[in-house]
Formats: structure tokens, C-alpha cells, sequence
């Protein structure tokens, strides 16, 4: 039977940024399979050299809307690192909170409004409005609670206001910060709703695995999220100072975007990877949720990253009130509302690196005695993953190819790059832009 | 337009920070389903269609491709609404437009800078096509954004102030952040977020773009206490002003 396979899905919904699946084959015999990014370039790095040490988590914040929490932080991280500046335990306390809040915000929303769709079958989340009301009405009430959690640690959800070098331009309040725990801990019950709803569902995950190799932070003690070292599953741990040598970001002409490799000829960053790197150090209720789904390390399964950010909101939400409670006992210490705080300017180089939602972020910077960047350095999660996504295309198309409709292979590749959540508007390194 | 109008939503170079916050209207997202319908919404829905009245455009015009998506989207559409600063002042995006674009291009992609397309500034998208309405911050703020889609639907024009964020600063008995020794373009810069930045302990770094008349409609009492001319605020601090700063020079 001679068969003719043709997906090309341009500017793939229903994930951030603008990518391209493009397959052809004929006869069993595949011409082309190609994860292609087609994003326009915003040159974050050039934009930043010439001005102030002030400015620069404002200005890459707005980087990626989504992960703009992240963003701001580890360029915080970069300019503290650069500068020598300290921040206090309180501070940094907070900010692992504004973390989780955002973490849990992106993969609700991920999870909740991008990738349910698949598994009920519809084209988006707005079906589910009369096919499964309070399914929809618990997934939005704890987007909300993931929201008002970062707004009230960042001033806004989305490009925050308080997250300044050296700590804090206003804090919350004893009561803020007590409410909030209140919600987080009535949240249990309504994550744990959502956790059975989707296993219910996620038989629908296609059956696909493709060793490779996880890279994420690494850490002894804790989940790392805002703190640790570089981890790779295959070649162990390094220096965050050494991130160049881990990540060896190459060019590839289908895409605009640089492709990065470590030990292999690609590796996966993102929740999956976090999980797999540090299962260990998950929260109890979390690592009861994984053992419900069956996830356990190490898993190659891309399509389980949806279940492993699932995972990784419990684990937000329980890290959140044991941070909560150590803020509180520790008696919440006061500052101005207007805090600037005190900030020795120098010459020097910092490296921040933090877990955001979509896995490991970096930030570089030079500045010079003023405190004026002279040189900047980006590397963002999906970069990092789309590698690794043109390679699980690679490996899954032939095992579809014999027995699968065109429709069936276009959904399982749609819903392989949806669940790596990939977030392309903030790829920040491009070459030859390629329009289908 | 007869019955619920058919919107659609795009996004060109931005970050998408906007459409984000239409996500963020949590319940409310089913109010605003109840007045218009929503045709083309890419970030979250996988059906699309070109029949549509009001086009919501996140994001700067920084290349041929682009303006040419967005010429297409203003034939499509009856009325264009720009939505945050990188669509309507060309926003965080302008920082490059007084740099130089050889060497922004070289310094992030080296060797390789011309091997894709891209304009040497980054336009508002009014630049390129007509624009209706303009929803400015960056992010833009989710009950203005109600306000202007409740507006349209009623036919009415959106109410957008004209008057600089220190008015609301005030309202908000904010300390001024030039009392703290810090400098702000709240003078210039135009209302409509509730000097929301400065309520959080910082200052406000003019997401929402100039008042139409910076000389004639800045904050006078502020600037005159400090002793600074509105030319001088905003050329002393520029993150967002940079595509409208060259529109202003050619008018
Ligand atoms: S205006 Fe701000 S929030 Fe909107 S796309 Fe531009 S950078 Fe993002
Ligand atoms: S200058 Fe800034 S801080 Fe002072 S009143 Fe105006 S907006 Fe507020
Ligand atoms: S205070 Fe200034 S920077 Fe902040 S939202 Fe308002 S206009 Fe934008």
C-alpha cells in the first residue's frame, strides 16, 4: 500500500511563541521531520550593554511574560553575583516563594488550559467551560491562588514590581503571608481533584520512550529551584561558573533558534528533568502523586513532563507553607516601604542560574566600575529543549508511520512539543529565520 | 457587526506578557466570551479563523514578515486594537532603536548576523498600519483592557487618560521617588495603571509610553519642585520611549 504522510502545522497553537512541525513521507520512508522555530529575534543581549545595573531585571523580565519571575531573579542573581552583594536569609526565603508561585501559575495554566484540550479531545480550554465545569472551575481557582500568591511577593503576577538587586523593594505583611497559607493548605484537596482527573485521562498519553540525557540544578538537601549546582544525569554535577561547557549551543539550518548538547546530541531541561535529577528531595505529598501516576525516576517519556509539573505545583505548594512557617517563626523582619537597599558598586562578572518553569535559565553578565553592562549572555530553557524535541520527533514518526492516520500523527507530535510547554518567544538566540 | 463581534487575538515580537493577562482574567474570561467571541486566539486554541471585527496585535514590528502578517490582519479587521506598550510605542523593544544595528546583531548572533531578517528599529505597530485604540503598559492592565472591550462593543470610545502618572501618585499618597533620591518618568509618562510601580516601593519607568504633549502636559508642580524640564526627564532616563521619541522628532 503505498502511503503519503503530510503534516505541516504552521505556528503550532496553544504554546507560547511560534514553531513549525513539518513532516513529509511517502512509502514509509520519511523526506522530511522537522521541528522548526520561527520566531522573530528581540536581541535582549545587545539591548541591555550600555545600561545600568538598576534596569537590567526590569528590562529581561520582559523576556517572556510567563516566566517573567524567573527572569527577573536570575538576572538579579547575576548582578548580585557580579557586585558581591548579599541578600538576607528573609529575602532570599521570599523569593523562593515568589518562585513556587510562579512555577505553580505557569504549569496550571500549562496543564490546566494548554494541554487538557488533547486529552478531552477539543480544540481548547473554552469547551470545557460546559463539558467539565467543575473540572474547569478548580483548575482556575488554583491559577488564581498561584497568581495572587505571586503578586502578592512581586507586586504583580506578570513583570514584577518588588523584586529589586539586594532584596525587596516592599514586603508583605504578617497577615498577607498567614491568608496565604490558609489558601495553600485548602488548596490540597483541589490539587489532588485535578491530579485523578488527569490520570484519568492519561492513557491518552502516547507510549513513546527515547533515552536521553536530564539536565537541570542539582542539590543535597532541597528541590532546587532557586539555588544548586549544574546536574546532568549522564556526566554528574559542575559548576554553575562552568555553564558554557554544559550547554555548547550549536547551529543547526532548520531552525532559528541554537540548538545546545552536553554528553549526547541533545538533552531535556524542564520539570520531567528537574524530577528525574532530584526526586528524592520532592515533598511527601508530591512524591505520593508521582507514585499514583507510576511516574518514578528515571523516566523517558517526554509526555510525562505534563504529569511531572503536576508533581512539582504539590511540591510548590507544600514547600511554600513549611517557607511560610519559617518566615513567621523566624518574626518577619521590617523594612521601609520604599527600600533601596545599600549597593556597592563595582566592576565584575556574575552567572545566575535558576530553575524556572521550563527548566534551567541562565543569565551572564559583565559590568564595568559604573555599574553599566558591558556584556550579556542569555541561555533559556527551551532552547535548551528543542534539540531534544526534533530528536523524540525523529525516533516517534517511523513508529507511528505503519499503523497510524496522518490526523493521529499530527495530534501526537502537536501534543510532543506541547508538553514541553515550550515557551519560544523567549528563545533569545536566533539564526536564519525560515518561514514555511 | 451584528450580533457578538468576532475577535481575534496576535501576537508579532513581544513576549506575550499581554495576552497572558487575558489568561489572568480567570473567571471574567467567560464574561468577555459573553460579549464578543473570540475566533483566533493562538496561545490557547488550536481552531482559527480570518472572519473576524476587532483584532487585538500584541508585540513590535521588527521585520518585512511581520508587517506583512499585520496588513493582512488590518484588512481582516474593521477595527485594530494595540495591545501593550511593544504594539502601541513600540515599548522595551525600542531600547535598540538608538543603537547601533550592526553591532546589536553581531553581538548576539556573530558571524551568523545576516543570516536572518531584521529591521534596524523596532516600530509601534501603528508605524506600519492604522490603529483604532490603544491599550498601553506593559503589561497591560486587565480592567482597562475590560473597559476598552466593553466600550467597542457598545460602539463607544474607550476613555484613555491623557494625564501624566504623578496625578495618580499623588491620589495614591505615594512618597515621590525624586524625595527618595531615585529618578522617575512618572511627569511624562501617561496614566492609567494607578502609579501602580510606585504603589510596590519602586518608580515608574514609563511602560505606558509619553502624554501626547510631554512639554505642555507634564506633571508642572513635580518637575518644578525638582527643578527639571520635561525634555530633560525624558531624555535622562529612556527605556520606553524610544520609537516615540523619533515620532515626535518627525512630526
Ligand atoms: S508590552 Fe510588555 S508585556 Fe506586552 S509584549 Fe511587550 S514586553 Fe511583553
Ligand atoms: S515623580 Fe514619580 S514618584 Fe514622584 S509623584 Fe510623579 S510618579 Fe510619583
Ligand atoms: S507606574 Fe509607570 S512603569 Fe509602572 S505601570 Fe504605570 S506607567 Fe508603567
Amino acid at each position: 500500500m503505498s502511503k503519503e504522510v503530510n503534516v505541516d502545522v504552521e505556528y503550532l497553537t496553544r504554546v507560547e511563541g511560534h514553531g513549525n512541525i513539518v513532516v513529509n513521507a511517502k512509502d514509509g520512508k520519511i523526506e522530511k521531520c522537522e521541528w522548526q522555530v520561527v520566531e522573530a529575534p528581540r536581541f535582549f543581549e545587545s539591548m541591555v550593554v550600555g545600561r545600568s545595573w538598576k534596569e537590567l531585571h526590569h528590562i529581561t523580565s520582559r523576556i517572556c511574560g510567563i516566566c517573567s519571575i524567573g527572569h527577573s531573579l536570575t538576572s538579579l542573581k547575576a548582578t548580585e553575583e557580579a557586585m558581591g552583594i548579599e541578600i538576607s536569609q528573609q529575602d532570599e526565603m521570599l523569593r523562593k516563594l515568589a518562585l513556587h508561585g510562579e512555577n505553580m501559575q505557569s504549569h496550571i495554566l500549562h496543564v490546566g488550559y494548554l494541554a487538557l484540550p488533547d486529552l478531552a479531545g477539543v480544540g481548547s480550554v473554552i469547551p470545557l467551560a460546559s463539558s467539565h465545569p467543575d473540572e474547569l472551575k478548580t483548575v482556575i481557582g488554583l491559577h488564581r491562588l498561584a497568581n495572587d500568591m505571586s503578586k502578592l511577593l512581586c507586586g504583580r503576577t506578570t513583570h514584577p514590581q518588588r523584586l529589586i538587586p539586594g532584596g525587596f523593594s516592599k514586603l508583605p505583611t504578617i497577615e498577607e503571608l498567614e491568608t496565604l497559607k490558609g489558601r495553600l493548605a485548602d488548596s490540597v484537596e483541589d490539587l489532588k481533584a485535578v491530579a485523578s482527573f488527569v490520570k484519568g485521562l492519561a492513557s491518552r498519553f502516547p507510549d513513546f520512550e527515547r533515552e536521553t540525557e536530564f539536565f537541570s540544578l542539582g542539590h543535597d538537601k532541597e528541590y532546587p529551584l532557586y539555588d544548586g549546582k549544574l546536574k546532568s544525569s549522564d556526566t554528574g554535577t559542575a559548576l554553575v561558573e562552568d555553564y558554557l561547557s554544559m550547554t555548547n549551543e550549536y547551529i543547526v539550518p532548520q531552525s532559528t533558534a541554537k540548538y545546545t548538547k552536553n554528553n549526547r546530541e541533545a538533552y531535556m531541561v524542564g520539570a520531567l528533568a528537574r524530577l528525574n535529577n532530584n526526586y528524592d528531595n520532592l515533598s511527601p505529598m508530591a512524591k505520593e502523586v508521582a507514585e499514583s501516576f507510576g511516574l518514578e525516576p528515571v523516566c523517558h517519556n517526554p509526555y510525562m513532563n505534563n504529569v511531572a509539573q503536576i508533581v512539582e505545583v504539590v511540591h510548590n505548594v507544600e514547600d511554600s507553607i513549611r517557607l511560610i512557617d519559617l518566615v513567621l517563626d523566624m518574626g518577619l523582619e521590617e523594612q521601609s516601604p520604599y527600600h533601596q537597599p545599600d549597593i556597592d558598586v563595582r566592576a565584575g562578572r556574575g552567572i545566575g542560574a535558576i530553575e524556572v518553569p521550563r527548566g534551567i535559565l541562565f543569565h551572564d553578565y559583565t559590568y564595568d566600575d559604573d555599574g553599566i553592562c558591558t556584556e550579556a549572555n542569555a541561555i533559556i530553557p527551551t532552547n535548551q529543549n528543542h534539540g531534544n524535541i526534533q530528536y523524540d520527533m525523529e525516533s516517534l514518526v517511523p513508529q507511528m508511520l505503519a499503523d497510524k492516520t496522518e490526523k493521529e500523527i499530527e495530534l501526537a507530535l502537536e501534543m510532543l512539543v506541547r508538553a514541553y510547554d515550550p515557551c519560544i518567544s523567549c528563545s533569545t538566540h536566533y539564526v536564519d529565520v525560515k518561514f514555511v | 457587526m451584528s450580533g457578538k463581534p468576532k475577535a481575534a487575538f496576535f501576537d508579532l515580537a513581544g513576549c506575550e506578557g499581554d495576552q497572558l493577562q487575558i489568561a489572568n482574567l480567570e473567571e471574567k474570561v467567560l464574561d468577555l466570551i459573553n460579549i464578543v467571541e473570540v475566533v483566533s486566539f493562538r496561545e490557547i486554541m488550536k481552531e482559527h479563523s480570518d472572519d473576524y471585527d476587532i483584532a487585538f496585535i500584541e508585540g513590535s514590528v521588527t521585520n518585512d514578515h511581520l508587517a506583512e502578517r499585520l496588513e493582512e490582519i488590518r484588512e481582516n479587521a474593521s477595527i485594530v486594537v494595540g495591545l501593550g506598550s511593544c504594539a502601541t510605542i513600540g515599548g522595551i523593544n525600542s531600547i535598540r532603536n538608538s543603537q547601533d544595528h550592526e553591532e546589536v546583531k553581531h553581538r548576539v548572533y556573530g558571524d551568523q548576523a545576516d543570516l536572518f531578517p531584521s529591521w534596524d528599529k523596532a516600530k509601534a505597530i501603528e508605524d506600519v498600519i492604522k490603529v483604532d485604540y490603544h491599550v498601553h503598559g506593559c503589561p497591560i492592565d486587565r480592567d482597562e483592557f475590560i473597559h476598552v472591550v466593553e466600550s467597542l462593543v457598545l460602539g463607544k470610545d474607550p476613555e484613555i487618560p491623557n494625564y501624566p502618572v504623578c496625578v495618580e501618585c499623588k491620589l495614591n499618597e505615594n512618597i515621590c521617588a525624586f524625595e527618595r533620591d531615585e529618578f522617575c518618568v512618572g511627569p511624562v509618562t501617561r496614566a492609567g495603571c494607578d502609579s501602580c510601580c510606585v504603589n510596590e516601593g519602586t518608580i515608574c519607568w514609563g511602560c505606558r509610553g509619553l502624554i501626547d504633549n510631554p512639554n505642555d502636559d507634564a506633571h508642572s508642580d513635580v518637575l518644578e519642585e525638582y527643578g527639571l524640564s520635561a525634555e530633560e526627564v525624558m531624555k535622562k532616563f529612556n527605556l520606553y520611549f524610544g520609537w516615540q521619541q523619533e515620532a515626535r522628532k518627525d512630526e
